[in-house]
């Protein structure tokens, strides 16, 4: 699924091609080939420190590429300033203006462009009705709520009417209830007003609820790029299937195509192509593990702890050195024998990297 | 309050130091007779009436107008140089704002007078010229020579304040401002500028009121018959001995002040400047 080549597609609204970023000597970016389609819901997704804020600073245009080009629409603009580009943010803290009502923060790029005073107004409103603001024209920005301040935000963006809109992790200083009702609406937003989003958090739920496309990112590199559908189930390495949902990761050997040999027996498996007698890293998902008696299961192991979860409890179990996850609705108490059964297309086989 | 007492020493102070010496000054202003024997004291407008005379109005107008310029170019040098500081880095910026403190660890006298012996007429500037083939130049003992003090004297004053504010301000409303299709220009006019507004109200209070009321720079680099309204102030109390007369003129000089503050608070819609309001 990765995509790269060095063609120009006038169908990518932006195009990263071979991106590096250096800060003082430090690579925070390295060699990134990215494109994103037309009405694109895009996340860039991973831990703080991955490259991802940088990846979007450097598509808004305050950063600009050590090594690579950027295009929109097929046209380089690699060192336009920000303010020559249809592209605008929605900042993580807002960064609304202080001294500007909300009215004022809205119209401010509309002021800019010297449009009507009717027009600016007509458009205005427009834009509160869509973030559900109405009547808030003339309050000031620090007598509104997080949430109401991080309204102001994506109007104040997308009054401007840009063919991106770029979002810096703009639902992280909102609580978990506000958080979830604004993915929705952020989701629905999008599609009425058919503008490509690229999102960028280190909130794994919130990317596989929101995006279209996921791009999975660590240590300056895109790791995986692909639908939430993909990335969940078919982790490309080791690092999505910890960083994406929760995983067991033990070591194997793949004794042939759709053979491989974990915990001291041999499973069956849907992968093929690599190396005979090569050794791999397994990954399995803890709710892809069903628990049945123990005299029935492949694999046998002791409950060592049960934690209730709320949908499922989550039981740790142990058997041939190995510490088992489980996900499961079914409670065993601790210290009973269970056995588990996984199947095939549940074990997904990765290529060991080398640990640097 | 149970901490009410702590307040007290400090209320003493001001009472003692800021409230009688002002009800005195008011009641002189406003009394003739004998004030140091309290006889013959009456109520009277005349002290004030005195001061509409053409040759004191031009001393006050001229005290104004040389502050309001010293103010005013104070700005115009200070604003520009507390963004350029506040740009560079945290090391560069405080070796910067510490050449702008050195100065002020030395007396006020010592480096009045240290213009003074600059701009004289065999002074090093003079010297110069003459090196290069020039007549010297009269450059001490006029308007010039006393703005010059005051715009070097009291530019930290403007400076300062301006800086502090600017630094505050945080990178990434100005990228937003970007974002939204500002070039240079509209971001510093629709976000630096009026962001910075409590700091220019601060600097402004700061440099006018000391140079309204100045008399060291005008005495020493204006000469000795130059006269602003703080000489005429010295002059009633310390030669004269007209301390009514002197208490009127101070009594006119603080409104003028409160005016000036009253119409740069205007400015200040947030009403969260450093001001003295």
């Amino acid at each position: 699924m990765i995509k790269e080549g060095l063609y120009l597609d006038k169908n990518y609204i932006i195009d990263l091609k071979k991106v590096s970023k250096t800060y003082d000597d430090v690579e925070v970016l390295k060699n990134i080939n990215l494109y994103v389609r037309e009405n694109e819901f895009l996340t860039l997704l991973g831990p703080s420190g991955c490259g991802k804020t940088t990846t979007l600073r450097i598509i808004g245009g305050f950063e600009q590429p050590t090594k690579g080009k950027v295009f929109f629409e097929g046209k380089d603009i690699t060192i336009l300033p920000p303010y020559q580009r249809q592209i605008n943010t929605v900042f993580q803290k807002y960064a609304l203006f202080p001294h500007l009502d909300v009215f004022n923060n809205i119209a401010f790029g509309l002021k800019i462009k010297k449009i009507s005073k009717v027009e600016i107004k007509k458009k205005v409103t427009e834009m509160l009705k869509l973030v559900n603001l109405e009547g808030f024209e003339y309050r000031s920005i620090d007598s509104l709520s997080g949430g109401q301040q991080q309204r102001v935000a994506i109007a104040r963006a997308l009054v401007n009417e840009p063919k991106v809109l770029l979002l810096d992790e703009p639902l992280g200083a909102l609580d978990l209830k506000l958080r979830k009702e604004m993915q929705m609406e952020l989701k629905n937003m999008q599609k009425r007003v058919g503008v490509t989003f690229i999102y960028v958090t280190h909130d794994q739920e919130e990317a596989l609820t929101m995006s279209d496309t996921v791009v999975v990112m660590d240590k300056g590199m895109i790791q995986q790029i692909g639908t939430p559908i993909d990335i969940y189930n078919e982790p490309k390495n080791v690092f999505v299937a910890q960083f994406i949902g929760e995983s067991n990761i033990v070591d194997g050997i793949m004794h042939d195509d759709f053979v491989v040999e974990f915990a001291g027996r041999i499973f069956e498996c849907v992968d093929k192509g690599f190396e005979k007698e090569e050794n791999v890293d397994v990954v399995i998902r803890p709710e892809d593990i069903n628990i049945v008696n123990a005299e029935e299961g492949m694999l046998k192991g002791r409950v060592k702890s049960v934690t209730f979860k709320g949908v499922h409890y989550e039981m740790i179990a142990s058997g041939e050195n190995i510490e088992w996850k489980i996900h499961s609705t079914i409670m065993k108490p601790v210290d009973s024998e269970i056995g588990m059964i996984i199947s095939p297309d549940s074990i997904h086989i990765m290529k060991k990297v080398s640990k640097n | 309050m149970k901490l009410k007492w702590i307040s007290y020493p400090y209320i003493t102070w001001m009472i003692i130091f800021i409230v009688v010496p002002l009800i005195l000054i008011l009641f002189f202003s406003f009394t003739s007779g004998d004030i140091q024997e309290l006889k013959n004291l009456e109520f009277t407008l005349d002290n004030f009436k005195r001061f509409m005379d053409p040759m004191y109005l031009k001393v006050l107008g001229k005290s104004l107008s040389l502050a309001l310029q010293s103010t005013l170019i104070c700005l115009a040098l200070g604003y520009p140089m507390a963004m350029i500081i506040s740009k560079e880095n945290i090391k560069k910026r405080n070796i910067l704002i510490l050449l702008f403190v050195v100065p002020m660890w030395m007396n006020f006298l010592l480096r009045t007078y240290a213009w003074m012996t600059l701009l004289s007429k065999n002074g090093f500037i003079n010297f110069i010229i003459t090196k290069l083939g020039f007549s010297p130049l009269k450059l001490l003992y006029n308007d010039k020579a006393v703005l010059m003090g005051m715009i070097y004297n009291f530019l930290p004053f403007m400076v300062l304040p301006i800086y502090s504010v600017l630094i505050k301000i945080d990178n990434k409303l100005i990228e937003a401002a970007e974002d939204l299709g500002a070039n240079k220009m509209q971001v510093f006019l629709r976000v630096i500028l009026p962001l910075s507004l409590p700091g220019v109200i601060s600097g402004f209070t700061m440099v006018f009121m000391p140079a309204v009321s100045t008399f060291v720079i005008s005495r020493l680099l204006g000469g000795g018959h130059y006269m602003l309204i703080g000489n005429l102030i010295e002059q009633q109390f310390l030669y004269v001995g007209d301390w009514q007369f002197g208490s009127a003129i101070s009594i006119i000089m603080m409104v003028f002040i409160l005016i000036a503050m009253g119409i740069t608070a205007k400015f200040d819609k947030d009403k969260e400047g450093g001001g003295l309001w």
